[in-house]
């Protein structure tokens, strides 16, 4: 493995039960967390739905993946960009979001915020600063 | 340049996997070097050799293999998306229990950790898909 280090970024664009990229696409994630990589990970478009709280799936019969979000700050991946204008668009916000959270262990343990709410114009400024982008 | 091409869509439905074929083969005519072709989601199905098409449409599958044995490129099938969808080598048969196997030519089963590795390792990750 490599020793260098990338900023890596996971886009995030679709609903989640619709089609499986959203569950494989954190299936990379949690698997690529290992790799001690710079990552981040954007939600925008449909993608936003992916962070809602109480999601329920039993009627359609599929696993509820939802609470896998809620451990990606034990994996060190905390800086999650949701896209303002793709909340307001589907008539959502912050507050219907779970409320992802780090351990800044550089200061005793603090409980920090993971999601980031950016402008799609801010977005775009994180999207350029990237070295790559996994788009899903 | 060297590229990592990972396709997302399988072969037929959707154009990706032809473009990501001819992407390919053009950088490869321009001198660029594919590091790996990671092949993810329903772009597994790309990795299929019990594939029959019509004799008069291109074999795509074929065509992927040919393409990995006349330039030595590694192509890598995600084994949690192949499992998901029945793509089978003779180490998942055995590990599974399944009674068959079908990955083509060229084609091995690995980790998602070859796609982070590609993106680490080359200077572009082109992704095909939607």
């Amino acid at each position: 493995m490599s020793e260098e280090t990338k900023k890596m970024m996971y886009i995030n664009r679709k609903a989640p039960y619709g089609t499986i990229y959203a569950w494989e696409s954190l299936e990379v994630v949690l698997i690529g967390a290992a790799f001690e990589q710079d990552v981040s990970l954007a939600f925008m478009d449909d993608g936003v739905f992916q962070l809602t709280k109480g999601q329920d799936t039993k009627g359609i019969g599929m696993k509820n993946f939802s609470p896998t979000y809620s451990a990606l700050g034990d994996y060190e991946v905390n800086k999650i960009y949701v896209e303002k204008e793709s909340l307001e668009e589907r008539g959502l916000t912050l507050d219907d979001l779970q409320h992802l959270v780090w351990e800044d262990e550089d200061e005793d343990y603090a409980e920090k915020d993971s999601i980031r709410l950016v402008s799609r114009a801010e977005l775009a400024d994180v999207l350029a600063g990237q070295d790559v982008l996994f788009n899903f | 340049m060297k590229l990592t091409i990972q396709v997302n869509e399988g072969p037929y439905q959707h154009q990706s996997s032809d473009t990501a074929y001819h992407f390919a083969r053009a950088a490869l005519e321009k001198g660029h070097e594919i590091f790996r072709i990671f092949f993810y989601h329903d772009g597994v199905n790309n990795g299929t050799r019990l594939t029959t098409p019509p004799q008069d449409d291109r074999n795509i599958v074929t065509r992927w293999s040919e393409l990995a044995q006349a330039h030595n490129i590694d192509m890598v099938l995600c084994v949690a998306a192949a499992q998901r969808r029945g793509l089978v080598d003779e180490g998942e048969a055995q590990r599974n229990g399944k009674d068959a196997t079908n990955i083509a030519a060229g084609f091995r089963i690995s980790g998602l950790g070859q796609l982070i590795e590609g993106g680490v390792q080359s200077d572009r990750l082109i992704v095909f898909g939607d």
